[in-house]
C-alpha cells in the first residue's frame, strides 16, 4: 500500500506538470494581450512593449513556462487584476468555501444514493423502483441552477426555513482562521452559533448541488447491485442459509461498491470544478465564482492558480478512491 | 435404514416465462431418495437436472420460473409451499448444496474465514439457545470443518481470499461450508465438472468419505456417467425435463431400459475400443417452447411408434428399475392403445 501510494504521488507530480503546461499554453495563445491589459486602457504602444519586456512576455513560450514554474515553487502565484490581491491569498479565501460545500454535498449524495440504489435494485420493476427512477431522471435532467432557484423560491422565500444565500449572516464575526474551513474554524474557536449558522446557509446550495451526483450514484449502484445479485456467490450464500439482508447489505454491496466508488470519485472532482452555477445562485464565495470572474476579465494568473488547485484536489480524490478500492477488493491490493 | 423416503419429488412441473414464450423446462419429474442413499441424476446440459436440484432449496428465481404442479416432500413437508422463511431454516442445516464451479461460488472480496464463520453463525439462529456457538467457537468450528475436508493448514487458510486458492481447494472450502451445519442431505450439482481429472477423483473420494462421517444422503447431479457410477447406488436419467429411467447403477449399466439410456451408454468411449465404434444419438433436443406431445425423446428414437404421443408412465421393469418407455408396457395395455 505504501509503495502504491508513493508511486501514485510521483505520477501526480507528472500529471500536474502536464496540466500546467496545457493551461499555460492555452492561456497564452488566446487572442488577448496580457501586457496590454496590465498596462491599462490608456497605455501607448511603447508602454505596452515595456511591460512586455518587464514581465518576460517577449521571451519564447517554453522559457516563460519555466520562469512561471520557478515562481510557483517559490510561492509567488502572481496577482489577480480584478481583486488586486495575490492569487495565493484569494485561493486561500475562496477555495475552502467550495471544499466545504462540495464535501457536504457529496456526503448527502452518498448517504442517500447508496441505500436508494440498493432499494431500487432489490425491488426491481416494482413501484418503489419506478419512484426512485423518476428521482434519478429528474436529477440528471434538471439544470442545477434551476433546482437551486426553485429551492430558494420555495424553502427560503415561501417557507423561510433557510437563508436565501451567502456563506454566513452579514453581521457575524467570522472565527479566527485556522484551517480556513469556516465550519471547522467555528468549532475550533468554540463559536457554536456561527457553526450552526454556517451549516444552515449550506443546506440549500448543497442539496441543489448534490442532485446530479445523487442521481448517478443511485443509477450506478442500482445497476451494479442487480449485476452482483445474479452472481454465483450470491446463489451460494442463499443456499447456505444466510439472511436476505446480510446477502444484500454485505455480500452483494461490497462487490457493487467498487464501480460506485469510481463514480463517487468522478462526481466529486466534477463538482469541485462545477460549482460555479450554484455559487452564483446562492452568492457563495467559492472558487468557481472566483475563476469565472477571472476568466471574464482575462485575468490569467488566477485562472492558472485555480486550475492548479482544482487539478491537484481532483487527482488527490482519485488517489483516495483508488486506495479505498484496494481496501474493498483484495485482488486490486495484490496487483499494485 | 427405513424405506420412508427422506426426499420425494412428485409430478414436479416447472416453466419459465420468457420473452419467447413459455419454456417447459420440467415436465413431471418423479423420484424418491431414501435416507443414507446416494442418488445420481444424469442427463445432458439443459435437461432440467440442475433446475430440479435448485428447486429443492427454493433457489430458482420466481419469476421467471413458475411451479406448475407437483410436490417436493422433505420428511413429509412440501418444500414448494413452505415459504422462504422456512426454507432458510432448512438451508445448510437440513439440506445443503454445493455447486459446479468453485471459482465463482465464493465471494471474491471476503476471506475464507469470514465466509465460513458467517454461515456458521447464521445457522445458530435455528439451534436451541444453550447450544449456540459464539464467534470464537464458530471460528474453531470453521477450522475443524476445513481440516475435515483435508485442507492443509486450515488455520492459515481462514485468512486467505478465494483467488489465492486452487479450484480443488475452493471446492473443499465450499464442501466444508455446506457441511458446517451438519445437514442430512447434500445436493452436489456437478461438483467436479470444472476441475482437473485428478482433482475430480479426490473430490469424489472426499464426498464418499464424508457421507459416512456425517451420515449424509446425497443427490449427485452430473452429465458424466462415470462420476455417477463411482459414487452412487441409484441413478435417475433425465431427458428434456422428464425422468426417462430410474435404476440401480449396476442394473443401468448392464441392462439399460430406455432407448435414450442405451444411446448414452453407447456414446461413452472405452479404452481399447476403436473410436469409430463410438456412436452418438442422432437428432437434437426437442424445442421446449413447444414440446412434442407424449415422450420427448420420440423424434430421436429408433423405436418410435404411434403410442409414443401419449406420456409413458414409469413402468416397473425389474427389481428397482423403472423405465418411462412404452416398449416396456405390459403387452395388454400396449395392444389396447395401439
Amino acid at each position: 500500500m505504501i509503495r502504491f501510494t508513493f508511486k501514485r504521488l510521483m505520477l501526480m507530480v507528472l500529471m500536474l506538470l502536464g496540466l500546467l503546461a496545457i493551461t499555460f499554453t492555452i492561456s497564452h495563445i488566446v487572442p488577448a494581450d496580457p501586457a496590454a491589459l496590465a498596462a491599462g486602457p490608456d497605455a501607448n504602444v511603447e508602454m505596452i512593449e515595456r511591460y512586455r519586456v518587464e514581465y518576460g512576455l517577449d521571451r519564447p513560450l517554453a522559457e516563460q513556462f519555466l520562469v512561471y514554474l520557478g515562481k510557483l515553487l517559490s510561492g509567488d502565484w502572481g496577482k489577480s487584476i480584478h481583486t488586486t490581491r495575490p492569487v495565493w491569498d484569494d485561493l486561500v479565501t475562496y477555495f475552502p468555501n467550495t471544499v466545504e460545500l462540495v464535501v457536504f454535498s457529496i456526503a448527502i449524495a452518498v448517504l442517500f444514493g447508496i441505500p436508494l440504489g440498493i432499494v431500487a435494485a432489490v425491488n426491481q420493476n416494482r413501484p418503489i423502483d419506478h419512484v426512485i427512477r423518476v428521482l434519478t431522471v429528474t436529477g440528471v435532467a434538471m439544470p442545477m441552477f434551476w433546482l437551486g432557484l426553485m429551492a430558494q423560491l420555495f424553502f427560503a422565500l415561501k417557507l423561510g426555513w433557510f437563508p436565501l444565500g451567502g456563506r454566513i449572516e452579514m453581521m457575524t464575526d467570522p472565527p479566527q482562521a485556522i484551517t480556513h474551513l469556516l465550519l471547522v474554524d467555528a468549532l475550533l474557536n468554540g463559536h457554536f452559533g456561527t457553526f450552526v449558522d454556517a451549516l444552515h446557509h449550506m443546506v440549500l446550495p448543497a442539496v441543489a448541488l448534490c442532485f446530479p451526483a445523487l442521481a448517478s450514484i443511485i443509477r450506478v449502484n442500482r445497476a451494479e447491485m442487480l449485476e452482483t445479485l445474479k452472481q454465483d456467490y450470491i446463489v451460494n450464500a442463499r443456499a447456505q442459509g444466510l439472511s436476505t439482508f446480510r446477502i444484500v447489505a454485505v455480500y452483494a454491496l461490497r462487490n457493487a461498491m467498487l464501480p460506485t466508488m469510481a463514480m463517487i470519485g468522478l462526481r466529486f472532482g466534477w463538482m469541485l470544478g462545477g460549482t460555479v452555477l450554484i455559487e452564483t445562485v446562492f452568492d457563495w464565495p467559492g472558487i468557481g465564482l472566483y475563476a469565472v470572474q477571472a476568466a471574464i476579465s482575462s485575468d490569467f494568473e488566477p485562472i492558472m492558480g485555480a486550475t492548479i488547485v482544482l487539478g491537484f484536489f481532483f487527482m488527490l480524490t482519485n488517489l483516495l478512491i483508488d486506495m479505498i478500492y484496494g481496501t474493498l477488493d483484495p485482488r486490486v491490493r495484490e496487483q499494485v | 435404514m427405513t424405506d420412508q423416503p427422506l426426499l420425494s419429488v412428485r409430478d414436479f412441473r416447472l416453466e419459465f416465462d420468457t420473452f419467447d414464450g413459455v419454456y417447459r423446462a420440467i415436465d413431471g419429474v418423479n423420484f424418491d431418495l431414501i435416507p443414507g442413499e446416494s442418488l445420481g441424476i444424469v442427463g445432458e446440459t439443459g435437461c432440467g437436472k440442475s433446475v430440479t436440484a435448485k428447486s429443492i432449496l427454493g433457489l430458482v428465481p420466481t419469476p421467471p420460473a413458475r411451479v406448475v404442479s407437483g410436490q417436493i416432500l422433505y420428511n413429509g413437508e412440501d418444500l414448494l409451499t413452505v415459504g422462504e422463511e422456512r426454507l432458510r431454516a432448512l438451508r445448510g442445516v437440513e439440506i445443503a448444496m454445493i455447486f459446479q464451479d468453485p471459482m465463482t461460488y465464493l465471494n471474491p472480496v471476503f476471506t475464507i474465514g469470514q465466509q465460513l464463520v458467517d454461515v456458521i453463525l447464521a445457522h445458530q439462529r435455528w439451534r436451541p439457545s444453550e447450544q449456540r456457538l459464539n464467534r470464537a467457537q464458530a471460528r474453531d468450528h470453521a477450522i475443524d470443518m476445513l481440516s475435515r475436508v483435508h485442507l492443509p493448514n486450515p488455520e492459515r487458510q481462514l485468512d486467505a481470499y478465494p483467488h489465492q486458492l486452487s479450484g480443488g481447494m475452493r471446492q473443499r472450502v465450499l464442501i466444508a461450508q455446506a457441511l458446517s451445519g451438519n445437514p442430512r442431505l447434500l445436493i452436489a450439482d456437478e461438483p467436479t465438472t470444472a476441475l482437473d481429472v485428478t482433482i475430480q477423483a479426490q473430490i469424489l473420494d472426499l464426498i464418499a468419505e464424508l457421507m459416512g462421517e456425517f451420515d449424509l444422503s446425497v443427490i449427485l447431479i452430473s452429465h458424466d456417467l462415470g462420476v455417477v457410477a463411482s459414487l452412487c447406488q441409484r441413478v435417475v436419467v433425465m431427458y428434456a425435463g422428464q425422468v426417462v429411467e430410474d435404476a440401480s447403477v449396476t442394473r443401468l449399466f448392464s441392462e439399460p431400459g430406455h432407448p435414450y439410456t442405451q444411446g448414452l451408454l453407447k456414446a461413452v468411449p472405452h479404452p481399447g475400443r476403436a473410436a469409430s465404434t463410438l456412436s452418438g444419438i442422432p437428432g437434437t433436443l426437442p424445442n421446449l417452447y413447444d414440446p412434442p406431445a407424449g415422450c420427448r425423446f420420440q423424434s430421436r428414437c429408433a423405436h418410435a411408434m404411434p403410442m409414443c404421443t401419449t406420456v409413458p408412465p414409469l413402468y416397473a421393469v425389474a427389481d428397482g428399475q423403472r423405465v418411462a418407455c412404452h416398449l416396456h408396457a405390459p403387452e395388454a395395455s400396449r395392444a389396447g392403445v395401439a
